[in-house]
């Protein structure tokens, strides 16, 4: 624990939870799409829904998703900036079985048409978990550069992803592995202690049975 | 942090000749891995921070529920009128510690100490002591990390959230944490800073976290004036040389096992105390529709 985490963050009100963290949600939400984002479709579960408005989860929610930080003081003016950016949002409610309180579904299309469906909770003092990415599990924290790679599950694929990354000398913090049936659709999820190169992730984009490549970056610009 | 102990920072403060908050920060440092002037550059951002949310409080402002704003001003209003029984300063104190705690409730931007919900307790007392001594910046930051000590070894043995601990763990440890950094700020050593802080965290032992609405609102914002107050209280006791019977660590136990024994419905739930009266109730009800 860091003294860091008992004096600050520097946030927007009111809640750690309920504000800074839904901000972050959708703040990663919006890195791992990597593109501008057309439409927002936002399913508030548990406490997010029944408490979400006096706290600002709506507008927090819409702040990340336009690439704002919980520290951006324009968070309470996002639905005036999303009209402008031309980021239209739709609101709902939703019953997440078993999900954290502070939860919420988002469904998600890019500018280019990309799709991207997550599921994440707020697990207080700002702090998050992407739980389900396109409905497959997946558990990480976004305080790591993270790789999501959708791909059959066949072998050779984990093995052809780590290797390849160790060739370029980036370590992996944590990797998990999930299927929704054997043989179907599975997804693998890397945290790295490093940022992984575009070129990488093009590359791997155009392997044979890769369905989908997320990549989350930490650094300001993507 | 190392610390598991508030005993273990005095007594390597004793040993080393280092002051309380150097020990505190040197251990961010090996922590952390981050340099020196890293550290020290961070903690001076968290004070401009709630210097900046102290200065931009805007009283016209309502929160998104309306149960809270405009409060700060009307104390602002009684100071000047000089009708306040408490005096100039503890009335800054208040004037500081709602307004930020309104900021919070209106979106505006603040500085979690430890939580959004308590964080008008720590600059409310640090804000109006540098007002009225003219301290340096340095020193205020010195402070802070005393601040971020206390609540570490809080967090670490207890809890520093209202679903956790109820809300002694969030004004009660707001409250001894700016009471030990006044004390270092007026003055007293290790000793005094440790007792300090059990003094303000025994006298909030029990504090129900039942907000209405389950909103950082009511009770939250007004509960930062007691924190602050009882800071400021139990700093002059410790400074005079009042010692907690009870050791400030197992002062810290006690407010975990009362924690723990705390219904959920006292625990950030919105299901019990104050958001359960009839009022708070319909209140619920109608922010509902
Ligand atoms: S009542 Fe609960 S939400 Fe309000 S300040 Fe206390 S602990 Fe925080």
């Amino acid at each position: 624990m860091s003294i860091f985490d008992i004096i600050g963050p520097i946030m927007v009100g009111p809640s750690s939870s309920h504000t800074a963290g839904a901000v972050k949600i959708g703040y990663l939400s919006r890195k791992l799409m990597g593109e501008k984002i057309h439409l927002a479709k936002i399913y508030l579960h548990g406490s997010f829904l029944t408490t979400g408005k006096g706290h600002g989860t709506d507008r927090a929610l819409v702040a990340g998703l336009l690439g704002m930080k919980p520290d951006d003081i324009r968070i309470p003016q996002s639905f005036a900036l999303a009209e402008k950016e031309g980021m239209a949002v739709e609101f709902g409610g939703i019953d997440l079985r078993e999900a954290h309180p502070n939860s919420v579904k988002l469904i998600l299309t890019g500018v280019s048409g990309r799709e991207l469906e997550i599921l994440a909770s707020s697990l207080g003092g700002g702090r998050i978990r992407i739980n389900q990415i396109d409905g497959l599990d997946a558990s990480f924290s976004g305080d790591y550069p993270t790789l999501v790679v959708h791909n059959l599950d066949q072998p050779g694929y984990v093995t052809e992803v780590t290797s390849m990354l160790s060739h370029k000398s980036i370590n992996i913090a944590t990797m998990q592995l999930y299927r929704d049936h054997r043989g179907g659709e599975a997804i693998m999820v890397l945290e790295c202690d490093e940022e992984i190169s575009p070129d990488f992730i093009s590359w791997l984009k155009e392997r044979k049975g890769i369905r989908k490549v997320i990549y989350l970056s930490l650094e300001e610009s993507s | 942090m190392s610390f598991k102990a508030l005993q273990e920072i005095v007594d390597k403060a004793k040993e080393s000749g280092k002051a309380f908050w150097e020990i505190i920060l040197e251990d961010e440092i090996n922590e952390s891995q981050i340099s020196r002037e890293k550290v020290l550059e961070k903690m001076e951002k968290l004070f401009l921070a709630m210097k900046d949310a102290d200065d931009n409080y805007n009283g016209h402002l309502k929160s998104p529920s309306k149960l809270v704003g405009g409060d700060g001003e009307r104390i602002s209003e009684a100071r000047k009128n000089q009708t306040m029984i408490c005096g100039d300063f503890m009335a800054q104190v208040m004037e500081k510690a709602i307004k930020m705690g309104e900021s919070n409730a209106c979106m505006k931007r603040i500085v979690a100490a430890p939580t959004a919900g308590s964080c008008g307790v720590i600059p409310a007392v640090l804000l109006t002591y540098q007002n009225e001594n003219k301290i340096a910046e340095m020193k205020m930051i010195e402070a802070l990390f005393i601040t971020g000590g206390i609540g570490q070894v809080i967090a670490h043995r207890a809890s520093i959230a209202g679903a956790t601990g109820g809300c002694q763990a969030e004004i009660g440890s707001a409250s001894a944490m700016a009471a030990g950094a006044m004390v270092y700020l007026a003055g007293g050593d290790e000793e005094a800073i440790v007792h300090g802080a059990a003094l303000a965290l025994k006298s909030l032992l029990g504090l129900a976290c039942d907000p209405v609405a389950g909103l950082v609102e009511v009770p939250c914002v007004k509960r930062n004036v007691i924190g602050a107050f009882n800071a400021l209280a139990s700093a002059d006791m410790a400074l005079a040389g009042i010692r907690s019977q009870i050791p400030p660590d197992e002062v810290i136990d006690a407010m975990r096992s009362i924690g723990d024994a705390m219904p959920s419905s006292l625990k950030e739930t919105g299901e019990g105390g104050l958001a359960r009266t009839p009022r708070g109730m319909r209140i619920e009800e109608e922010l509902k529709k």
